[in-house]
């Protein structure tokens, strides 16, 4: 299935993208598997969304949890905390 | 309702008469936010707001829809601006037209509080050690937990 994904912020400039189209691998359904599946990139892509690092996600615009469930042509993002107001 | 995320900068004044405008209204609280020159001990020469188009104009209209099962909310303004700021310039306005000052009051930090924790927007800050991205702090993620102790309605 193929999804968009945003990255925002530090986490925008850390990976060195704004957006990609992704076709993820059968077996890829949650956010936390799309996580692993980008961590598993190496490098930025590993410093980035460890497991350590204190990372937001949304689905079609809406906060979400790791376990949130991801459906083809959704568009998902991965960002800092928000430090707005 | 009126939420607007801009680059542009407001008129509160303006914003606010625009509020006032039926004889229900007994009572509008405002909070105003203003970029600092200073923040943890560094002075900042110019602040940068990010915010994720659709989804930040998404995330505040859900929070003023909570605010408005919690109280009596007559009318609401929420503008929050993003791009290059700099010191003394105005980030955030949330206006709250109620009919009793508790409404308004509470209302207008509730969405506060909320946006603060819950709106997609990161500010990054340019100081003479270099840029930086803020940090969230503990105390804005207590501050939105308050509400989550209290009942609706409840004094």
């Amino acid at each position: 299935m193929k999804v968009k994904v945003l990255y925002f912020a530090g986490l925008r400039e850390q990976v060195g993208s704004s957006s990609e189209e992704l076709e993820l691998p059968a077996g890829v359904s949650t956010l936390a598997g799309l996580r692993s599946h980008l961590v598993a990139r190496g490098g930025v892509w590993q410093s980035a969304l460890a497991e350590t690092r204190l990372v937001r996600m949304a689905v079609n615009q809406q906060m979400a949890q790791a376990a949130s469930a991801i459906r083809s042509g959704d568009e998902v993002a991965f960002f800092p905390p928000v430090t707005g107001g | 309702m009126k939420i607007l995320v801009q680059r542009e900068d407001f008129d509160v004044g303006a914003e606010i008469r625009a509020l006032a405008g039926h004889a229900r209204i007994g009572a509008v609280a405002s909070f105003i936010g203003l970029v600092r020159d200073l923040n943890d001990g560094s002075a900042v020469a110019t602040m940068t707001l990010e915010h994720y188009p659709g989804m930040t104009e998404k995330a505040i209209e859900g929070i003023v829809a909570q605010a408005k099962g919690r109280w009596e909310v007559l009318d609401c303004t929420v503008i929050h601006r993003f791009g290059e700021l700099k010191p003394a310039d105005q980030i955030v306005l949330v206006a709250v037209a109620s009919g009793h000052r508790g409404d308004a009051f509470a209302a207008c930090e509730f969405i506060m509080d909320y946006l603060k924790t819950r709106a997609p927007f990161w500010k990054k800050e340019q100081t003479p050690q270099g840029a930086r991205w803020v940090e969230a702090r503990a105390t804005d993620d207590e501050a939105a937990g308050r509400w989550q102790r209290k009942e609706p309605g409840a004094a």
